[in-house]
């Protein structure tokens, strides 16, 4: 029970935690055993943020205990003890993009002197990096990494306080497939080492392939932990939903052969991202884009709706030439997109969810510029209803939804000019199991009504909903593959290595 | 630095992640150069002061004199402190427009603490020796308040500030009658018209705490904060840094370094006019704006700061000994600063911001 040294590397017991009158955490808990890969699981506000805050010293919980190694964790305000003994990796980046990399990972204890010596500040981080073979540059600037590597650059630096427990925070929600292969690799190396970790992802398949055990919790209660191999794939959705559904079956549909093309791509070119690429859509076909992230498909997409200007080649949609890299003529030839990082480009936070999802329609909604709230606001209803969007109503500014149902709100926005072409990039990127059902729904209800489709997705289980699945390599189209694809053909013609 | 990149490589296991990985450090590599380059971005104003300075040259003989140049130095000290002060404040994210009202206030009141009624102060009989610690202590007061304001009530910097600027102005207004102080202890004076080893005291002063300013924000962790705090304030929380405190500082520090660039100004003038400091604020963002200091937040240093100043100074003894009449002035600064902000924007390489 005590501090023997099998002791459970942590243990929560009992917490409770209640902001005003939502409770947070219900008397949950869980444990890891030390040198384990832990994942925990739940749909969003399942309480795993909190449990996260709790665990890492942020949040005193009302009730309950936290334990690390049989013994009692450290006062809130000993901020050293903690980061002794836990470290975290958020899911929001916790870099300083105009330090360097050095001075990132020495934050606030740059030297143990009073006067600091940047020659020797330096060499600690390049012996930090060297140490969890992290191949970055201490002295660039932390702005210009990738998220790859100023993801490593925040392991590192969680490590190096001397924790040998570690919490990663939805790490692949920001990685492309090759990316988190990557970060997996990594992870099992510390696991070697001892290091004991808890990971939170939405993304079930990746728990079976790094995690020995998984928690879930729904509804800020503990609902069930288990070895993975005990709790197959189902029966984890099961746990998280609270319902037994399954894995999202992709709806039987059949595209007419003398459908019309809809989105024809003919030599695109873009120096760098992707080169002489043909593509056709016709009306009523879902076609996916698969690939690496320098494969090129997002850049392609893209082009497709005007976001980006190809060098070369032609895009045709729906017979009009939209002007190459201007996004209103895109809209006006027809299209409709879900752009790939909705925080950025996909809706104003602070603006309504009415205003949002009938943005590319304000000029139909009134005339002579005015913008009829009434007719905006039933339009929104509408929207809402049809995507199923968890919301107090139009009026709600979308800052305020979870990430799930903002992204149905991207959704909408993409949906409701009736787009007779719809361009969809990583839809179901960091959205819980039932928002990615209703998204991937929602682009096979559009199939259904005519609109030619192309979805761009890092999720196999996205692309199952494709007519056909286009595999991208360093920027070219590789393999046009049917449906009914295995996922071993698909991740072995995405990494290049079926490619004859 | 690059065999070790290439060493490292192998380490990582798996071998069709290690041919994709080729993309990974790619970044870094590109990024290198830009770097090296932008530890110079604070030097950036260099050029333009030399080419300041042999224009200057060419355009009056008296420009180049030793006597000039202390006079242009001179004439910018009690400015280029409220630059410090907002350098420190805009590194910190943060924004303070009332360090103008300060530098007018903050004298006015000291010493109309310790003069006479007659002499237009309040009568009350405190040492006139006292009137310096009296307007600092009103500097740091002020920004302690913008400083409660701000991080109490979670208002923005730039509101805040401003509805402190037009207050603080007022109170100097209202408490003065809107009339000019002269009768001014000789002790409230001295730093300002004092000549210590044959310079200005004013450069003294301003040089040593500008080389303060640059010590602390590159060689301590408390001034390395700043950056922390200015550039990603969670972040820096959860590096353990208490924000609210070291912002609380910072603003106090700030407005103390106003009231003594008011202190300064006071000494060089003899006077405390009921516009003194008015419309500083402009130059003051100018001046660091173009040394290279956003207004975002965390990027900048204290010696690009410093070349902003210069550039302004340089600029106005340019016009002034051109006999420029006063009238045209204001639409050469204007468009000397935005050029300077071209001439940075294109040797820095990076978008303003």
């Amino acid at each position: 029970m005590s501090t023997s040294s099998n002791a459970a590397a942590v243990e929560a017991r009992g917490i409770t935690k209640r902001f005003g009158p939502t409770v947070a955490l219900n008397d949950a808990g869980l444990t890891i055993k030390q040198g384990e890969t832990h994942a925990l699981i739940g749909r969003n506000g399942a309480g795993k943020s909190t449990l996260v805050s709790i665990l890492t010293g942020l949040q005193r919980p009302d009730a309950g205990e936290v334990r690390f190694a049989g013994e009692p964790a450290p006062p809130l305000a000993d901020r050293d003890a903690w980061k002794a003994r836990v470290a975290c990796v958020y899911q929001k980046s916790t870099i300083i993009p105009a330090l360097t990399v050095a001075e990132n990972l020495f934050i606030n204890r740059q030297t143990e002197g009073r006067v600091i010596n940047w020659r020797a500040m330096r060499a600690r981080a390049t012996a930090l990096l060297d140490q969890y073979h992290v191949d970055v540059d201490p002295s660039g600037l932390a702005g210009d990494l990738g998220v790859e590597q100023r993801q490593l650059v925040e392991i590192a630096r969680a490590l190096s306080f001397g924790a040998r427990f570690i919490i990663l925070d939805e790490p692949t929600a920001q990685l492309d497939g090759p990316a988190i292969g990557r970060l997996f690799d990594r992870m099992r190396d510390l696991r070697e080492q001892g290091v004991t970790m808890m990971f939170i992802s939405h993304h079930l398949e990746e728990v079976y392939e790094v995690c020995q055990s998984v928690t879930v919790f729904r509804d800020a209660r503990h609902i069930v932990t288990s070895t993975v191999a005990d709790l197959p794939h189902d029966a984890l959705v099961a746990a998280m939903t609270g319902e037994h559904a399954v894995t999202y079956e992709a709806k039987a549909r059949t595209v007419d052969e003398k459908a019309g093309v809809v989105i024809e791509v003919r030599g695109l070119n873009s120096a760098g991202r992707y080169h002489d690429v043909d593509l056709t859509v016709k009306a009523g076909e879902i076609v996916g884009l698969a690939g690496s992230g320098s494969s090129g498909k997002v850049g392609l997409a893209e082009s497709i709706v005007g976001l980006r200007r190809a060098d070369s080649g032609v895009i045709t949609i729906n017979g009009k030439r939209p002007k190459p890299g201007d996004v209103p003529s895109a809209l006006a030839a027809g299209v409709g997109f879900v752009p790939q990082d909705r925080h950025h480009e996909g809706f104003v936070p602070l603006l309504s969810v009415g205003e949002n999802a009938t943005m590319p329609i304000a000029g139909k909604l009134g005339r002579f510029g005015m913008i009829s709230p009434e007719r905006r606001r039933a339009r929104a209803r509408t929207m809402i209803q049809e995507l199923d969007i968890k919301t107090e109503g139009p009026d709600q500014p979308v800052g305020d939804l979870s990430g799930g149902n903002a992204q149905k709100v991207v959704m909408a926005r993409a949906l409701v000019d009736d787009p007779a072409a719809l361009v969809v990039i990583n839809p179901t990127a960091g959205v819980d199991v039932k928002a990615k059902q209703s998204l991937l729904g929602s682009v096979e209800d559009a199939a259904q009504r005519g609109a030619a489709a192309v979805l761009v997705s890092d999720e196999l289980d996205d692309l199952r909903i494709c007519d056909r699945v286009l595999v991208m390599f360093h920027g070219r189209v590789i393999k046009d593959v049917p449906r009914g694809w295995s996922d071993n053909d698909l991740v072995a013609a995405m990494e290049g290595v079926s490619h004859e | 630095m690059s065999d070790r990149q290439g060493r490292r490589a192998p380490t990582l296991p798996k071998t069709p992640a290690a041919s994709a990985n080729g993309s990974g450090p790619a970044p870094a590599l590109a990024a290198r150069p830009g770097f090296r380059l932008s530890r110079f971005r604070d030097l950036t104003l260099v050029p333009v002061i030399v080419v300041l300075l042999i224009v200057g040259s060419f355009i009056d003989p008296v420009f180049l004199t030793p006597g000039n140049l202390t006079n242009v130095l001179q004439q910018q000290s009690a400015l280029a402190l409220v630059v410090l002060a907002e350098a420190l404040i805009l590194i910190a994210g943060k924004f303070d427009l009332s360090l103008e009202s300060i530098v007018g206030m903050a004298p006015a009141v000291a010493v109309m603490l310790v003069i006479s009624t007659g002499d237009g102060g309040f009568g009350l009989g405190l040492p006139p020796a006292m009137a310096v610690v009296l307007c600092l202590l009103i500097g740091a007061l002020i920004g302690a308040f913008n400083g409660f304001l701000i991080l109490r009530y979670q208002l923005s910097a730039f509101v805040v500030t401003l509805a402190m600027l037009i207050v603080v102005h007022g109170l100097h207004l209202g408490l003065t009658g809107g009339k000019s102080l002269f009768a001014l202890p000789e002790s409230f004076t001295y730093l300002g018209s004092a000549v210590w080893l044959g310079l200005p005291a004013a450069i003294w002063i301003t040089g040593v705490l500008f080389a303060v300013g640059m010590a602390a924000l590159g060689y301590f962790r408390s001034g390395r904060s700043l950056y922390a705090i200015g550039g990603n304030a969670d972040a820096a929380r959860a590096a353990g840094i208490r924000v609210e405190r070291v912002v609380l500082a910072v603003f106090v520090i700030g407005g103390t370094l106003a009231a003594l660039a008011g202190i300064l100004e006071t000494g060089r003038l003899g006077g405390i006019s009921a516009n003194q400091g008015v419309g500083w604020i402009f130059m003051v963002f100018a001046a660091a704006v173009i040394g290279g200091v956003s207004m975002d937040g965390g990027k900048g240093t204290i010696l690009g700061a410093l070349t902003g100043v210069l550039v302004i100074g340089l600029v106005e003894n340019i016009l002034t000994l051109q006999g420029v009449p006063g009238e045209w002035k204001q639409l050469v600064y204007g468009g000397i600063i935005l050029v300077a902000l071209m001439i940075s924007r294109l040797a820095g390489g990076r978008a303003q911001d």
